[in-house]
């Protein structure tokens, strides 16, 4: 499904890519008042409609801070969702602005469809769920088990690269859906359960007993997913890049939506920078002074956002891991802001 | 000696009251015998667990699962989540324009289905001429100092409704333009209600919306933006008046062609003779067709979820994503089946009544 789709929209960039806005994204957003921003079609965690109809998850943080930054208001958002063939059509031809649809950043992707990525804001990578019963504690120890999959994903293609690699054998039970799988994983059809990482959470949800669920360790692959802007505006992809930055900066400074206020009166010049009393300001970016000071108050630092909605203060609990900051041993890193 | 008669007896038990129907019905003969102890077993092994589950042990209210307690069907995950699966992400304090757009429309269309109530030409004006106004600003805003709803926060049944009314409101006056134009002596109307008829039944819906919403935008210049909804009615449209036109086409077939010939012979005008002898006949005769062309446009409009409109089947998908209420997918999908079947059901039963009331007698039953 994934290929097919990368192939068409290849095919369809080779006739329009480069097909720029006359003016630039960031001109277009400030006159427009809104940024609209492409979202999944319901994924939890990252982006879905809550109750009350407003979205919410870690990429749909991405957009709000954009819009914080670029307007000074982090519900001027327009949410376009999106399934997974249509987003990078709706950003080659301008329907939306920013496409943050936990969207794997790969070369082709990178080079070829007249995109770029502007950051990672999640790594997640293909991970395995087993039975507590089982007694596995690594995925060295699975050889000959049964796998539930899903159809049509890249998940069956990785795992048997990686057994092979091992020289294990392993018997795939495929179904159709994320729900189906989940349920064959509990009727006891499979010994493993195999997808992405942050999948296996919210299906662990799904379970009949989550707590009887492990998920082992392990990552097979990787995948960075990142929001994404059209090539050639440079401008709208340094705010989307930088607002991004903001947030993992602000939870490395120790400013937080609660203590925004608070940080004005700080000595510290990076903080002072990051908050836009002095250094470089907004000036480069064609924004207000006060640029990060509105995505951390309005939206947060990168930590709040990460454990509100898919880390333990969510129903997800998915550890930080991977995406904690570089000083706690993980892989998220934001060059400085001065 | 006796002579007079005895009194008559009841008759047996065994042939009356529910043990006689049982009898006559149930149990005839062997093999009924064996079918209805079968099917019985499974009604009684899957129905009673179902309807435990469903109503018994079920929990119909309460704002997060762990108000489902009772370990049955948790429907408060639909309760709570209601009003967006009627009104999408419609802003809550505009709910009544919706509210009000629908309840016109079903005044309206109750007047018209109903016995001798009076005006039922004006009626139809406003409905069809009039009403599309007036829904459209009260949908929409933007005039009469109505706030604009863009089109991307419409959804759950409302936009399903929207797309199936608009749908088959449009569609039926296509397809009948394209079912005379195939049947027409000129060439020309006839070749092109040709091709359009077979190209439009050549591909499937989900192509056609998914050309208009993925292709189409990258044909236009960047500064023209249609409407994602738009695109997606054109394409229902474009694609529904093609099935219905060969729908017409078949009662135009039906009609003999002695009626033809005596409208001709009355003097009447092609248009005049097509719309007071011709189609009425074949409307009626393929009222059956029509209505399915309806109920399968009616069902069709859940294929917009892969174009990302939230019809009342992805609302549902979209909500089961939330993470505080994940695994209540069972519950979703019923109660999103059970809309369906209740608008097709009724859609179904009125053309059985529309179908005898205007029976006139060819075929009497």
């Amino acid at each position: 499904m994934m290929k097919t789709s990368l192939i068409t929209a290849a095919i369809l960039s080779v006739s329009f890519a480069g097909h720029a806005l006359a003016e630039g994204t960031l001109d277009a957003v400030k006159a427009r008042g809104i940024v609209q921003c492409g979202v999944t079609t319901g994924l939890a965690g990252f982006s879905n409609p809550d109750e009350k109809g407003n979205w919410e998850g870690l990429d749909v943080d991405v957009c709000r801070a954009v819009a914080a930054a670029a307007l000074g208001d982090a519900k001027k958002v327009k949410y376009i969702p999106l399934t997974a063939k249509e987003r990078f059509t709706a950003l080659q031809s301008g329907e939306i602005d920013i496409l943050s649809r936990n969207t794997t950043w790969t070369q082709t992707r990178d080079t070829q469809l007249g995109l770029n990525f502007a950051g990672v804001n999640y790594y997640d990578g293909q991970g395995f769920m087993v039975s507590k019963k089982l007694g596995v504690s690594s995925a060295k120890e699975l050889d000959g088990a049964a796998f539930c999959i899903q159809a049509g994903t890249t998940t069956e293609l990785n795992l048997a690269s990686y057994f092979r690699q091992h020289g294990m054998s392993f018997s795939p039970v495929v179904f159709d859906t994320s729900d189906q799988t989940a349920k064959g994983f509990d009727a006891g059809r499979c010994d493993v359960l195999t997808s992405d990482q942050s999948q296996l959470y919210a299906i662990r949800i799904k379970l009949e007993k989550p707590d009887d669920a492990l998920v082992l360790p392990e990552v097979i692959s990787k995948e960075p997913l990142g929001p994404v802007v059209r090539q050639g505006d440079d401008q709208w992809f340094n705010v989307v890049k930088w607002s991004y930055n903001a947030m993992l900066n602000a939870e490395e400074l120790g400013i937080t939506s609660a203590n925004a206020d608070e940080m004005m009166k700080s000595n510290n010049p990076e903080v002072r920078g990051f908050l836009g009393l002095e250094g470089p300001k907004g000036a480069g970016l064609e924004l207000n002074d006060d640029w990060a000071y509105q995505i951390v108050k309005q939206v947060g630092n990168y930590g709040e956002s990460f454990e509100n909605n898919v880390g333990m203060n969510s129903p997800l609990k998915i550890s930080r891991g991977l995406n904690a900051l570089w000083v706690n041993g993980g892989l998220q890193y934001a060059p400085p802001m001065r | 000696m006796k002579y007079d008669l005895e009194p008559t007896l009841p008759a047996p038990s065994s042939t009356t009251g529910v043990i006689g129907w049982m009898r006559r019905n149930l149990f005839s003969n062997a093999t009924n015998s064996i079918a209805t102890l079968i099917i019985g077993y499974f009604l009684v092994t899957l129905l009673g667990p179902a309807l435990q589950w469903a109503f018994i042990d079920s929990d119909w209210f309460g704002d997060s699962p762990a108000a489902c307690t009772s370990g049955g069907a948790c429907w408060a995950f639909i309760t709570y989540r209601m009003d967006q699966f009627m009104y999408g992400f419609y802003p809550e304090t505009e709910y009544w324009r919706i509210n009000i757009t629908f309840l016109i429309f079903a005044v309206a269309i109750i007047w018209l289905v109903t016995d001798k109530t009076p005006y039922k030409g004006y009626v139809s004006i406003f409905v069809l001429f009039i009403y599309p106004v007036i829904a459209f600003y009260l949908l929409y805003g933007g005039s009469f100092g109505l706030e604009v709803i863009e089109t991307h926060k419409w959804g759950g049944l409302s936009l399903t409704l929207v797309l199936a009314i608009i749908g088959i409101v449009a569609a039926m006056p296509f397809g009948i333009l394209l079912a005379l134009g195939r049947r027409s002596n000129m060439p020309i109307v006839k070749a092109f209600s040709v091709i359009y008829i077979e190209f439009w039944r050549g591909v499937p819906l989900i192509t056609v919306l998914f050309m208009a919403s993925v292709m189409l935008p990258l044909f236009v210049p960047e500064e023209i933006t249609f409407d994602k909804l738009l695109r997606a009615l054109i394409g229902i449209i474009l694609f529904q008046s093609a099935y219905m036109a060969e729908v017409i086409r078949g009662g135009l077939q039906a009609i003999p062609k002695g009626q033809y010939e005596a409208a001709d012979s009355l003097g009447l005008s092609y248009w005049k003779s097509m719309s007071f002898i011709i189609l009425p006949q074949a409307l009626k005769m393929m009222i059956p067709g029509i209505v399915n062309t309806f109920i399968a446009l009616f069902k069709d409009t859940s294929l917009v979820l892969i174009i990302g409109l939230f019809d009342i089947l992805a609302i549902v998908q979209a909500a089961n994503s939330d993470s505080a209420w994940l695994g209540f997918s069972t519950e979703g999908y019923i109660f999103v089946a059970f809309v369906f079947w209740v608008f097709c059901f009724g859609m179904s039963r009125y053309s059985q009544n529309l179908e005898k009331r205007l029976q006139t007698g060819h075929n009497t039953r």
